[in-house]
């Protein structure tokens, strides 16, 4: 057992963090989030060339770093610590991670696009009524002659408006909810048929309505085995979902040392609110969740790669860990900063905004609850 | 004891229904709907409450001489829960609520003369100056000086958090006018014009991204501001005494009728949202037990505030009793806007800045998805006011051990 990280994914942390450092300061963030495009395209050209940090996760072969999910960890802590907005996430963790286990022919090629920074892709799974159901599904994709004809509504598909391609979720065949029948597909952004609604997050990202009226597709444009995608969607969602505790994880660091901070240089009633004992045990506890939370997240993040059973149940109990304590760090970091707290101008409020949504991206505490019950209590040997 | 309403408060509780049924037009209606911290446009507000000015409820706390309807306590609940459960505008409350019983108990009767009638009308529109930069839970230590000059007394400082600056005619603030060994002493109470030269006002846009104009809070800055003396309520120095009486009137409050009207909403939400698993939302066993679990804590306050309501009726003030009511009244009302950002799923990220913007046919873009859905999160985020002002819930708490417990 080691929990220590190699020499490379410490010099991974600090290229990163010191870029972020200079480069991504709440200011220039704010700037960035009021922008018309909502990001920086010359951070992510940074990302890729300058950084090479888009390449973290990927083998040798695959023109990467040789990586793994730990780099994604490393690498999305860091986001959450500088609330980057750029599609990691996204492009690198899920789009990344379906070609990496998809045996397309050209996920080499595609990577490569990736790992340059010219392929940009977002995750379009969800649907108006599907909840954090990932099998409910009324997008369809429909053979036609070698290629497939897409047709559906896909709900607040973050990081469309920066978009090359749409990852895209939809039924080849079986009914709504059905486990088999779901495959994935890799889309160009630009083709016909597609009609893009954009708007701004709660949290300072941009996300997209998007429609597929009778967009045309080629055979290649197929993620793994048709029909049989559930399997491969539930393993790149669990890393997904790993990845978003490591950002909330560096959210909630952040929220707990603007408190401590703060606390330490406010005075009310001639002494430091910091000297108050009820103020002292909750940073106390702040403390005690962003620590379950980190090793709950290196759990989920190391069981990746095990049985899809042990892998889910790993993240699903790390995302109830993250989920609980987003909120509770949250809500004590705006507490305890009063009125301050409340305001636009200090950074812990938009902290406590990407942490709140955290706590529902890819299921809610209660989701997934239920999953773990489900795989720890119904399924146990 | 006894549950049961009299047949005549019951003809008064039809009364009430059938008036809000009219008064409370689609417009106001969905313009609630889609506010994202509980309160409407200026607009809006004025209209509705000169709508309750009109039927002579603009001020149903207020003795009958001022203009107050002269209700029973068991009149005064039933119009407080039905005007809940409509889920109505509150009144915005820094006159009707929080000014106007200073006035009258230590107001001349020129001030009284002067001011009262405005406030009952709407006419004229209140913020109030208590929180300082540097004082806001102790509160005792505020700084703004007042220094005499000939008749006047000549402002410097600041005050912040003041919701809806913006908007008023006229705050009532509590400045310094001597440095005395305890702080409580030598502070006053005044009433000044947000138009006096000197003043400027920094709107302060909260975490929850409101429109340029709507603010919820500002920070208010003094200059050399001069101010009547005869503005001052009361004495000089006696300003403490003021305030605390005012506080009373802030904190004291029912919970219970507006905490329903909001669990009704989350259960409508719930029965059209989707879980998922092919049912509705409020199908859904978890979801339900949170909702229930929610209902009980509500239930238990209703029954705590009709007990200490109905003492306050024979002539037992609410005192410290009133910080429990804080206390559960506050995190029932986060526990609410959490549940209901839960229930709104996927469609609580899109950020709709200007929910409004659309019924003033400044848009006719469609929204990313259920109408109800955009003001889930920045609700969420606004309400963690509640824990924070009137006293915040740690404050709350000291006050309880102290009084109530005697530690
Ligand atoms: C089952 C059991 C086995 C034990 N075995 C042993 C043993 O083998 N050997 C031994 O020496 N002792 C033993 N103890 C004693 C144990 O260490 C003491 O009970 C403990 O230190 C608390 O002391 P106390 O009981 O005097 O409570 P107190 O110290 O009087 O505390 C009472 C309450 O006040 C709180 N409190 C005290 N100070 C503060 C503060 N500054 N701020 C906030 N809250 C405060 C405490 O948390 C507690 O809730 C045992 C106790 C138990 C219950
Ligand atoms: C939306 C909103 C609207 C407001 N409107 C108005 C208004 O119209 N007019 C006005 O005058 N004010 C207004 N306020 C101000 C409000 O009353 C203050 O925010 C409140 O009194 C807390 O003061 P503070 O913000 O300075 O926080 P602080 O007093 O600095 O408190 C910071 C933290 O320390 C804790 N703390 C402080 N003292 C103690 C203690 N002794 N023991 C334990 N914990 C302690 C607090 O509970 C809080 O968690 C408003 C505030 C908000 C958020």
């Amino acid at each position: 057992m080691d929990f220590n990280f190699t020499e490379e994914q410490s010099m991974l942390r600090d290229t990163l963090a010191s870029f972020l450092q200079d480069k991504y300061s709440f200011d220039t963030r704010r700037a960035s989030v009021k922008s018309a495009s909502g990001w920086r395209a010359d951070y992510w050209k940074a990302f890729a060339e300058e950084l090479g940090i888009l390449g973290a996760p990927f083998s040798e072969d695959l023109g990467g770093l040789g990586g793994s999910a730990i780099e994604n960890m490393i690498v999305m802590e860091e986001c959450g610590k500088a609330l980057v907005i750029e599609p990691y996430l996204g492009t690198v963790v899920i789009g990344g991670g379906f070609l990496k286990y998809s045996g397309h022919a050209s996920a080499t090629d595609l990577i490569g696009g990736i790992i340059g920074g010219e392929i940009i892709t977002a995750f379009a799974y969800a649907e108006p009524q599907g909840r954090y159901n990932l099998a409910d599904l009324k997008t369809t994709a429909k053979k036609d002659g070698s290629g497939y004809v897409l047709n559906g509504h896909k709900a607040v598909v973050l990081g469309a408006p920066w978009a090359t391609h749409l990852v895209v979720t939809a039924r080849t065949g079986g009914s709504q909810r059905e486990a088999s029948g779901v495959s994935v597909f890799l889309v160009d952004k630009a083709s016909a048929g597609i009609v893009t609604r954009d708007y701004p997050t709660v949290d300072g990202q941009r996300a997209s309505e998007v429609y597929f009226e009778n967009v045309s597709i080629p055979a290649d444009a197929l993620i793994g085995v048709e029909g049989a995608g559930l399997p491969l969607i539930e393993k790149v969602v669990d890393e997904a979902i790993a990845a978003i505790c490591a950002e909330g994880v560096g959210a909630m660091r952040k929220m707990h040392e603007n408190t401590l901070e703060y606390a330490r240089q406010r005075k009310q009633f001639g002494t430091a609110i910091a000297n108050f004992q009820v103020l002292q045990h909750r940073m106390v506890d702040m403390f005690i969740n962003v620590e379950q939370s980190l090793s709950m997240t290196y759990m989920a993040t190391l069981k990746l790669d095990e049985s899809a059973h042990d892998r889910a149940k790993a993240v699903s109990a790390a995302k109830v860990q993250i989920g609980r304590s987003c909120k509770f760090v949250g809500q004590a970091a705006i507490q305890i900063h009063g009125g301050m707290g409340m305001t636009d101008e200090l950074a812990v409020g938009h902290y406590f905004k990407r942490a709140t949504m955290i706590e529902g991206q890819f299921g809610s505490v209660d989701h997934h609850l239920r999953r773990y019950e489900h795989l720890s209590i119904d399924t146990a040997a | 004891m006894d549950l049961a309403f009299a047949p005549e408060d019951l003809k008064f509780r039809d009364e009430v229904r059938a008036w809000i049924e009219q008064a409370y037009d689609p417009d106001l209606r969905r313009q609630m709907a889609q506010s994202k911290n509980g309160y409407l446009d200026k607009a809006g507000q004025v209209k509705w409450q000169k709508l309750l000015g009109e039927k002579g409820w603009a001020a149903v706390n207020w003795p009958v001489e001022y203009g107050g309807p002269g209700w029973t306590p068991s009149q005064h609940y039933i119009f407080n829960m039905e005007m809940s459960l409509a889920g109505v505008p509150t009144s915005s409350p820094m006159g009707l609520k929080m000014v106007a019983p200073v006035i009258m108990a230590f107001g001349s009767d020129e001030q009284k003369k002067k001011h009262l009638p405005p406030i009952l009308t709407s006419d004229i529109w209140w913020c109030q100056g208590y929180s300082e930069p540097g004082s806001g839970s102790d509160l005792a230590s505020l700084q703004m000086r007042a220094v005499r000059d000939g008749d006047h007394y000549v402002l410097n400082g600041s005050k912040i958090w003041t919701t809806h600056a913006q908007w008023a005619d006229w705050m009532f603030c509590l400045v310094r006018t001597s440095q005395e060994a305890k702080p409580q002493n030598g502070i006053s109470f005044l009433l000044l014009e947000m138009n006096t030269p000197g003043i400027t006002i920094r709107p302060l846009p909260t975490l929850d991204g409101p429109v340029e104009g709507e603010q919820e809070i500002n920070q208010v800055f003094f200059e050399d501001v001069r101010v009547p003396i005869s503005n001052r309520i009361g004495e000089e120095g006696m300003g403490w005494t003021y305030a605390k009486y005012l506080l009373e009137f802030e904190r004291g409050n029912a919970y219970a009728p507006g905490l329903m009207n909001m669990l009704h909403k989350v259960r409508k939400i719930a029965s059209t949202e989707a879980s998922g698993q092919g049912t509705s939302l409020i199908q859904d066993a978890d979801f339900r037990r949170k909702l229930a679990s929610l209902e009980i804590k509500v239930e238990s306050l209703n029954a705590t505030e009709l007990r200490i309501f109905s003492a306050m009726a024979s002539g037992t003030p609410v005192g410290p009793a009133s910080s429990m009511l804080k206390l559960e009244g506050s995190e029932a009302q986060q526990a609410i806007t959490e549940l209901t950002l839960e229930a709104v799923g996927n469609y609580s990220a899109p950020f709709i800045a200007d929910t409004w913007a659309d019924m003033r046919g400044e848009t006719n873009e469609p929204r990313p998805g259920p109408d109800y859905a955009a003001p889930a999160a920045p609700t969420y985020l606004n309400y963690r006011k509640a824990s924070i002002y009137a006293g915040s819930n740690e404050i709350q708490h000291n006050i309880m051990a102290k009084l109530i417990l005697g530690l």
